[in-house]
């Protein structure tokens, strides 16, 4: 079991250059366009919730954890290894957070986090760096162990504690926020009146200027600096070289053992991260359980973002915005979401029509009637529906666009010290 | 010697594995202050019989979902979802039982079958994906899997019925339930009459790949896609079956329990078996008797872990760690072997060839 399984793709042809890379002024495009379709689907079926700066607020809450998660997917997949091991670095990320927060404070709690998620990252780069293990089986193997570590520490050292218990830590503090009332007082009142689009956009800049966390900040600013440093970089084209051809790589004298090492550790501590924003900002403390998935989220919001920091934001958005629609109860903003998601598979395929894909632009099409057609038919959408959303979403992005997504070349690919030649 | 020595080899990883994770395991209970000794005396006071069976039943279950998993592994394919598909198999098995539109075992034949299906479909999804849309199961089944759980959350409270504090599918009528085996005088707990399933399984694993072309072709494809191509195998082919009879056995996991205990689906569903499954396919390499070691130290360590608690006060959390550390580690292990091996190998080679020389 030592042959390479490549996640994402393994179509046979090269893909053509010109797909992969998208401009960031079409990107902006869609994001305009999808905000002025959003926002005429609340005015016509009064569904207020879709876009209100509460919801935006716990998007931003339920999307961090799922992105930090995806960039530390990046960070690992760029250099060559495949985590799946994400899920199980993010609990002891969090059980990190909990135990530290606690005890020290609050800043102590998210370094505890980040060092534990490390902890799991440094057992995944000694078995897939240095012994050559299949990278899914590493992955697997600490995604078995985590969990099991994390909730028999947790009873071993929050069960004495006042306010814990064998399967959560006490509370502790939220970190620091950030609100500026003289701009989130009045965007406040202008959401309030559901004009079309103003007050929309009075609802997102509400959002962001009340109680934002200081930890989204730093996340958001790991973001932008993941992109200036794999991207920009002398050491980031390293690191991405080791991905993408391991062998030409060290035939240039790059440590290749190192990078893949750096980019699992990276991996690691941004897993952590996301799990010590679970615990110190999503929740108050940690608590067996609370990842739940929320990892292989951050793996499908990597993959949707094609291996790339900024579109993997957006995939990470996007299913922070459904969790939480789903979590507020809001079966009215699902339902109107149905309209919005019909509306633009249809707009899709008309472009796949005129890039003369037709085949796709059929499969699309009906796709699109099938979303009408069960938003005409129900009042509402089962809460399980919502909480498929992202895992049926990367299947069909990976089913459907998958010739405009490129994962690293070799990632997953077992390398040998000097098998260069 | 040469066989000693290979058979000194094969033995050396797993009990290496094994030793790692013992040290392991101790200096965790050491580093949180719990009762080491306490730990090793429950390991090894010899089961009694209840909890014999319950370390077969359990471990027919986990011997089932492993060998699930190596079918795919043996062509290199990471199945992954062998948790979804137990779990759509076993919800599709309790409906067609429930609904009992068969008298007695015509209905259990036919809810069998619906397992297969619905098992096999779900992995076939992911064959499908990979062959035409050139998908990774790897992705695939780990997204098929969260969905399985919720499809049959959503399912089981559209057709389910409420029997007070928890929803399930309609009970199994009492003519269709498979009895058990009582092993022991005197013991209530049985072994579950599909429990034979397991070994049924293991033989027609054995022989399907080592004594069929179909084998010879998956072994084939897994050793080699190229020279599997060369010789004439329609490797897409042998991905989308290979999905399928993997997801089939999947399927047939849960049978075990619902025919023998739990007679329907509900909060009792054991939800972590194709996981476990995935640890007990690695840790026994893949081989019918392998797997069945393997399945049985599990099935061994989670039988103590409900005891740990009790006598050593111990949480039994702990067992998962070792579990996890097993896997690791005896792959691990397994690599330093073969490299070890690799150089022997060369080494010997080298011998003759300088005696050839001389």
């Amino acid at each position: 079991m030592s042959v390479a399984v490549t996640p994402g793709t393994t179509s046979a042809s090269p893909l053509p250059p010109e797909e992969a890379k998208r401009s960031p002024l079409e990107l902006v495009a869609w994001g305009v366009g999808v905000f002025l379709l959003v926002s005429l689907v609340r005015v016509l079926t009064d569904a207020n919730d879709v876009i209100s700066a509460g919801t935006l607020q716990a998007s931003v809450v339920a999307a961090i954890p799922i992105a930090l998660a995806g960039l530390g997917g990046i960070w690992s997949e760029r250099a060559g290894v495949v985590n799946i091991g994400l899920e199980g670095m993010m609990v002891l990320g969090a059980l990190g957070a909990g135990y530290f927060g606690y005890e020290y404070g609050i800043a102590a709690g998210v370094i505890g986090g980040v060092a534990l998620g490390a902890a799991g990252a440094a057992v995944h780069s000694l078995a897939t760096v240095v012994f050559g293990v299949d990278h899914i089986v590493s992955g697997v193997a600490i995604n078995i162990m985590a969990p099991g570590l994390a909730a028999y520490l947790a009873k071993a050292l929050f069960t004495d504690l006042p306010g814990g218990g064998p399967t959560q830590s006490p509370p502790f503090g939220n970190p620091p926020t950030i609100t500026i009332d003289a701009i989130a007082d009045p965007a406040k009142d202008l959401q309030d009146k559901h004009w079309f689009v103003l007050s929309d956009l009075a609802s997102i800049v509400a959002a962001l200027t009340r109680e934002l966390s200081v930890l989204t900040l730093i996340a958001l600013a790991l973001i932008v600096a993941t992109a200036w440093i794999l991207w920009k970089t002398g050491f980031g084209l390293r690191l991405r070289s080791v991905g993408e051809s391991p062998s030409a790589a060290e035939s240039l004298g790059v440590n290749v053992y190192r990078f893949k090492t750096i980019g699992v550790l990276a991996s690691g501590m941004l897993a952590g991260l996301g799990g010590a924003y679970l615990a110190c900002v999503s929740a108050q403390g940690y608590q067996n359980g609370m990842v739940n998935g929320l990892g292989y989220i951050g793996l499908a919001a990597m993959i949707f973002g094609n291996w790339r920091p900024g579109l993997m934001l957006a995939g990470a958005t996007l299913f922070g915005y459904t969790r939480t629609l789903q979590l507020r109860g809001g079966s009215d903003s699902l339902h109107a979401l149905l309209l919005v998601i019909a509306v633009l598979l249809i707009v899709y395929a008309v472009l796949l029509l005129r890039g003369g894909r037709r085949t796709q632009a059929i499969v699309t099409v009906l796709l699109g009637a099938g979303f009408l057609l069960w938003f005409i038919t129900t009042d509402s959408v089962p809460p399980e529906f919502t909480g498929m959303a992202p895992y049926v979403t990367t299947l069909f992005v990976l089913a459907f666009l998958s010739q405009s997504l490129r994962p690293p070349k070799a990632d997953g690919q077992i390398y040998r010290k000097g098998s260069a030649g | 010697m040469v066989l000693l020595r290979r058979i000194g080899l094969g033995l050396a990883a797993p009990v290496l594995a094994l030793v790692i994770a013992a040290v392991l395991s101790s200096l965790l209970l050491l580093s949180t202050g719990d009762d080491v000794s306490g730990f090793w005396e429950t390991l090894f006071t010899a089961p009694k019989d209840r909890n014999v069976i319950n370390i077969l039943n359990y471990g027919s279950l986990l011997y089932m979902s492993g060998i699930a998993a190596a079918i795919g592994f043996r062509m290199n394919l990471f199945n992954i979802g062998v948790n979804g598909q137990y779990q759509i198999g076993f919800f599709a098995a309790a409906v067609v039982a429930g609904e009992a539109w068969l008298p007695g075992k015509a209905n259990t034949l036919v809810a069998i079958f619906a397992a297969m299906l619905a098992g096999a479909l779900w992995a076939g999804i992911a064959g499908v994906l990979r062959v035409y849309r050139g998908v990774s199961e790897v992705i695939s089944t780990i997204m098929l899997n969260a969905i399985a759980g919720l499809l049959v959350g959503y399912l089981v409270k559209q057709w389910g019925i409420s029997s007070g504090v928890t929803t399930g599918t309609k009970p199994v009528p009492k003519n269709s339930w498979i009895g058990g085996f009582a092993l022991f005088d005197g013991v209530p707990t049985e072994l579950y009459g599909l429990a034979l399933l397991a070994p049924v399984l293991g033989i027609a694993y054995y022989v399907v790949l080592n004594r069929t072309r179909f084998g010879f072709d998956l072994r084939a494809t897994g050793s080699s896609e190229s020279a599997a191509v060369a010789a004439g195998v329609d490797v897409r082919r042998m991905v989308i079956v290979t999905m399928l009879l993997s997801g089939m056995v999947a399927g047939l996991i849960g049978m075990a329990t619902l025919f023998g205990s739990t007679h329907n689906y509900g909060s009792s569903f054991q939800s972590s078996i194709g996981f476990a499954g995935i640890a007990v396919a690695l840790l026994g390499r893949n081989h019918p008797i392998g797997i069945a070691f393997a399945a049985l130290i599990f099935a061994f360590l989670q039988d103590r872990s409900g005891l740990l608690n009790i006598t050593a006060g111990i949480s039994p959390e702990i067992i998962a760690v070792t579990q996890g550390i097993i896997v690791l580690a005896v792959v691990i292990a397994y690599e330093i072997v073969r490299r070890y091996r690799v150089t022997l190998e060369q080494a010997a080679v080298a011998r003759q060839v300088e005696e050839v020389r001389a």
